[in-house]
């Protein structure tokens, strides 16, 4: 009798201990996902600050492409301004690299703005800033994944079906051109 | 996001990496402190008493172990005489540094320059939390954008898996161990041999002798640790690790292309420093005199460059 008691309590203790273990490691990846997300962050705010200085030393070159400025200004108040979500600021921040890019594609026509000492400074701390973006989303996805994946792996998906782990949202990228396959194979 | 998959299945391989790296530290300092302490015991049981020399050369181990762990970064970029250096100085490389910060999710590490026009690069440190990444003059003069990212990535790797402490700790400990041989085995045998004539008390102990020989035999174990610690298994986990985070293999493969082809010589490297480089400087110059083919004296690099180079062609 008292053995199948002992039997049983280790059997129970087992359990909780592997109940607790899968716990703490859903916790960990959900921080290290909170973590990435902070840093795209950063970096989206990052280029917020960047985007004011290089609409100012630009503005005074351009003559004719007023509305390329325009729309970079709205497409930061715009992703400034959105708070729902990994999707919808995806969207908007997607939008905001199309306006830079064209804003910077238009100032190819300017030679002397392009050897504007400051323009080439901003140049490339805004190159940096959407690599940063990138590889910040990078380490973004790399991270959900490895959550979701735990969510949805035997056994853990029953401790966090219980204790309602959500899947996490994937950064997407809308721009067709960035969405070609990556040919890193190994 | 098969690519991720890939990844996920590469990161235990890391995991395991990051344990044998501590582990091997822990090895390693065990290893100096039993040799210190015998060392001491032998010259403690010449001059009287060997318990007390025991209790002295371990105590002297344990100092010089602590000592470094915090401060053998700091030894390997004083000798090597790295700078370091802050943003305004070179808002590049540090945008460089940062993006793979970003990119690996480590934090930023500390920036050092070498004044010498040889390219090369390391990276040092205890953990990811206080690590440096030196690089040359050469390395910022000769390498692209793109190939220094893929340079610095290769490094962030080595911090990511612990490679920087262990690599560290070989250097600073096992390098000034095998230093401290050969300077004894001189010390002893020669001024032995040229004092006897004069000091009749010179010429030595026996127990110093044994202490000699012992050394003459351990000297090359050494230096033979310090080669095993140029692991290429190590550097071809830190070149995938570097290429998951830029992906971008060819950078790398044309950035080792142009280090290792480079004919000047890194003044700044020395036998306890060499393994810490992304490319072999001394072992490259020593290959590189034998025949005039870069590509042929350089096995293993061009290992790594042809890997990267089917990395990015298979599709």
């Amino acid at each position: 009798m008292t053995l199948i008691l002992i039997m049983f309590l280790v059997l129970l203790a087992v359990l909780a201990l592997t109940f607790i273990g899968i716990y703490n490691a859903l916790v960990k990846l959900r921080n290290r996902v909170k973590n990435a997300w902070s840093q795209i962050d950063v970096q989206l705010k990052r280029r917020y600050d960047l985007i004011p200085n290089l609409v100012e030393t630009v503005k005074g070159y351009l003559k004719h492409e007023r509305e390329v400025l325009e729309n970079v200004t709205k497409a930061r108040a715009q992703a400034i301004e959105v708070n729902k979500g990994v999707a919808e600021q995806a969207k908007a921040e997607n939008f905001l690299t199309q306006t830079l890019r064209s804003l910077f594609a238009v100032t190819e026509n300017y030679p002397d703005l392009k050897a504007n000492q400051n323009m080439l400074a901003l140049q490339e701390e805004l190159t940096s800033t959407e690599n940063k973006i990138s590889f910040a989303r990078q380490h973004y996805n790399d991270s959900v994944m490895g959550f979701n994946t735990k969510i949805e792996m035997f056994p853990s998906n029953i401790v966090a079906s219980a204790l309602n782990f959500k899947q996490q949202e994937f950064f997407e990228v809308e721009n067709a051109e960035e969405k070609k396959p990556v040919n890193v194979k190994f | 996001m098969n690519r991720g998959a890939y990844f996920m299945s590469k990161k235990t391989d890391m995991w395991a990496l990051i344990d044998k790296n501590k582990r091997n530290t822990v090895i390693l300092i065990g290893v100096f402190l039993i040799f210190m302490a015998v060392i001491g015991y032998i010259f403690g049981y010449a001059y009287g008493n060997g318990y007390y020399g025991l209790a002295l050369g371990f105590v002297i181990a344990l100092v010089t172990g602590l000592a470094v762990y915090y401060g053998g970064d700091s030894v390997v970029l004083g000798i090597s005489g790295a700078k370091k250096i802050e943003k305004k100085d070179n808002p590049q490389l540090f945008n460089v540094v940062e993006e793979m910060s970003v990119a690996s999710g480590l934090p930023m590490p500390q920036i050092y320059v070498i004044e010498d026009t040889a390219p090369n690069a390391f990276a040092t440190g205890r953990n990811p939390e206080h690590a440096k990444i030196a690089v040359t003059i050469g390395l910022l003069q000769k390498l692209n954008r793109d190939e220094l990212q893929a340079v610095v990535a290769h490094e962030m790797s080595h911090i990511k898996n612990y490679d920087i402490l262990y690599a560290t700790l070989v250097g600073v400990l096992v390098g000034s161990v095998a230093l401290l041989c050969d300077f004894f085995l001189r010390f002893t045998f020669f001024s032995g041999g040229r004092r006897s004539r004069r000091d009749s008390k010179g010429g030595g102990h026996p127990a110093l002798i044994i202490i000699a020989i012992v050394l003459a035999v351990l000297a090359p174990i050494f230096a033979k640790i310090l080669q095993l610690a140029i692991s290429r298994r190590r550097e071809y986990l830190a070149d995938a690790t570097g290429v998951q985070l830029t992906r971008n293999p060819l950078a790398l493969a044309s950035a080792l292309e142009k280090i290792s082809g480079d004919v000047e010589v890194l003044e700044a490297a020395n036998r306890a420093t060499q393994h810490l480089y992304i490319v072999n400087p001394i072992k490259s110059f020593e290959e590189r005199a034998k025949t005039s083919s870069v590509f042929s004296t350089h096995p293993s690099v061009r290992d790594r460059i042809n890997i990267l180079k089917a990395l990015a062609n298979h599709r």
